[in-house]
């Protein structure tokens, strides 16, 4: 184990492929995550299904890979209309009758979702790992990394959508909308916004945006039915690290993630990739409990 | 007087009716031993959820950890533990019945007592968290147990542990572990009765119900936290422990650690009966346990979506539960005097 960190020291050249790796996929990880933090901060909802949206929009790539045999960069916009429109269906069904409930009520109804999209995908796909492949080659990054042109491509993807996001809510009517539902629910319904409808374009939003970053996960990583919990996780780690309304501070933990969890796999093996993620997470309930106690004795 | 008849009468009938079915529905042993482990866990789950307002989602850490310390011991004593996992199962065990049941009875009161010491320090970690910081700390924990010990060589890592079998007639063994969880789950039960007609039951309600009043009043609001959560890791101790040796083999992802198996059943169990009631858990851990087995039997295949839906169905529409419900309905049964006359006073005000 410790002979793993060994080679990081010999082999410097391994530090910047793990950390290239590592920013390159938690630039993926932002994006769900973004998208966690919004229905969180704007419908009050933690979304514990947000990691199976991001597997279902990794199967929707893979469908349009296996099965209409073309590349999955198409599945893009693809995964983005019809998660759009699950996450709908869903608010219809489901979320629209937690929202204003306790916290508690939204968490187990949408582990309740998750179970149910994880068992329909293993039933659709089975239980075996499943990749993308989008037929793009590697090059090398400063003559001895080697560097997947999907990966950049991806990121350059993820970066391109969050900023059409952002620009979005800062811009257009309907993001306006969002923010003034977010800051007050009942003035935003006085001023005659159509609360319902954004709190279910919100829903929608999210469930597109982790759609597509499933479909930059399946090309560069794996996808499996089963897989969806580590993605929730992955994004509460980053919002509870950042904060809520924290948009830099998502980014930059996400990124964090992303290369703790490269370096975390390469050295203690990739079996406790999954334990670190968790890790992280009690870890970082922990550093925030202590800044609060912090807080709570200045306070006194 | 007749009150306290009819209540002697309905533990009566179910006791009886306890006694006799494994003998009576011998076929459908397995299942009425999995309803009493099922009914446990509500009980220990409401305790927490349901009387104290603190909803673990990682309450299923204590049953892993009981039966992997019960796992260690009950083998520890007659072989070397890492090498006996090393082995994969080549190295068969082979117990005398009086070396078994001391096996089981030790490794039992061990992993009943190492997990009330892994509560005490856990608590530290949890109880700083509150509502759904603290739901989503206590299902990190249940994860990263699950992971960490699937990646833990000494007690088997993912290949996971087997255990003794029952010495003598399996017939014999599998009523053995149908009344082990019958005590088990009777013991929790009139355990938790006492304690919450008891000055500590009305402090957990007041945490509750309003945890800084109650901190104000001078109620040491932690220690109450730390011993609940304790007590109920005492029963998911034992119970993890009585279900290893019940299962033969243990594992961390499905069978100890097992989040979506036992792990979240457990508060859809409590939920679904009436959370904060003494006898809602059970009716509803024997509901939800019902509805597992017909739809396993009939629906093979989409078992799980089916209990995923039930999941979602029970807390977003159903959350006042079964007894909550009734206690609605028929308000006199439940002793809750409603005042005509101040009902009547809010309707002329409205």
């Amino acid at each position: 184990m410790l002979s793993n960190f060994q080679l990081l020291f010999d082999f410097p050249v391994l530090n910047i492929e793990l950390l290239l790796n590592g920013l390159m996929i938690g630039g993926i990880f932002a994006l769900a995550a973004y998208g966690l933090a919004l229905v969180w901060g704007v419908m009050n909802v933690k979304n514990l299904a947000q990691g199976d949206f991001v597997i279902m929009g990794g199967y929707i790539a893979f469908v349009v890979y296996k099965e209409l045999g073309i590349n999955p960069l198409w599945a893009l916009p693809v995964a983005g209309i019809v998660m759009f429109g699950f996450g709908w269906l869903l608010y219809g069904l489901v979320i629209r009758w937690v929202i204003g409930r306790d916290l508690f009520t939204s968490l187990l109804a949408t582990f309740g979702m998750a179970i149910v999209i994880q068992q329909l995908l293993n039933l659709i796909f089975g239980p075996d790992v499943q990749t993308a492949d989008s037929g793009l080659g590697t090059q090398l990054f400063l003559d001895s990394v080697p560097v997947q042109e999907i990966r950049v491509l991806s990121l350059a993807i993820a970066g391109i959508l969050a900023l059409m996001v952002i620009l979005f809510m800062k811009n257009s009517r309907m993001g306006q909308a969002i923010r003034a539902t977010a800051q007050d629910p009942r003035a935003a319904k006085i001023m005659g916004i159509d609360t319902d409808r954004v709190y279910a374009f919100t829903y929608s939003l999210n469930a597109a945006i982790c759609g597509v970053a499933g479909v930059l996960i399946s090309m560069i990583w794996v996808i499996q039915p089963f897989y969806g919990i580590g993605h929730s996780i992955r994004s509460f780690v980053i919002v509870v690290a950042a904060g809520l309304g924290n948009l830099p501070g998502v980014i930059i933990s996400a990124l964090g993630l992303g290369a703790l969890e490269q370096y975390g796999g390469f050295g203690f093996g990739t079996e406790f990739q999954q334990a670190i993620v968790v890790g992280l997470l009690i870890l970082v309930l922990i550093v925030r409990q202590i800044m609060q106690a912090r807080h709570r004795q200045v306070v006194q | 007087m007749s009150t306290s008849r009819r209540t002697l009468g309905l533990y009566g009938g179910i006791a009886i009716a306890s006694l006799v079915a494994p003998f009576v529905f011998d076929s459908y042993i397995s299942q009425l031993t999995v309803l009493w482990v099922m009914v446990l866990f509500a009980i220990t789950w409401d305790a927490m959820g349901g009387q104290m307002g603190y909803n673990s989602l990682g309450n299923i850490f204590f049953f892993g950890a009981g039966m992997y310390i019960s796992a260690v011991v009950q083998i520890g004593l007659h072989y070397d533990v890492a090498e006996y996992t090393a082995a994969y199962g080549a190295i068969k065990v082979d117990f005398t019945p009086a070396q078994y049941h001391v096996g089981l009875v030790l490794g039992t009161i061990v992993a009943a007592l190492g997990s009330v010491a892994l509560a005490v320090a856990l608590s530290w970690v949890v109880f700083g968290l509150r509502g759904p910081y603290f739901a989503i700390g206590t299902l990190g924990v249940a994860l990263a147990a699950g992971e960490l010990v699937g990646a833990w060589e000494y007690v088997g890592a993912g290949s996971g542990i087997s255990l003794p079998v029952f010495p003598g007639e399996p017939e014999v063994g599998e009523r053995f572990f149908y009344f082990a969880f019958f005590i088990a789950a009777v013991l929790s039960f009139f355990f938790f009765r006492w304690l919450y007609g008891t000055r500590f039951g009305l402090a957990i309600n007041a945490i509750r119900d309003d945890e800084e009043k109650a901190e104000a009043m001078g109620i040491r609001t932690m220690r109450y936290k730390t011993i609940t959560w304790s007590l109920s890791a005492f029963f998911l101790g034992i119970c993890g422990s009585l279900f290893g040796n019940y299962n033969i083999f243990i594992e961390p992802l499905e069978v100890a650690f097992a989040t979506v198996v036992f792990g979240i059943p457990m508060v859809v169990m409590a939920l679904l009966g009436g959370k904060g009631t003494l006898w809602g858990p059970v009716i509803g851990a024997v509901l939800y346990h019902v509805i597992k087995e017909a739809t396993w039997k009939y629906f093979l295949g989409w078992q799980w979506v089916a209990l995923g839906l039930l999941i979602v169905v029970t807390v977003v529409f159903f959350q006042q539960g079964i007894m909550g419900w009734a206690q609605d309905k028929w308000p006199e049964l439940f002793g809750i005097e409603v005042e005509e006359d101040s009902a009547e006073g809010d309707r002329e005000a409205a």
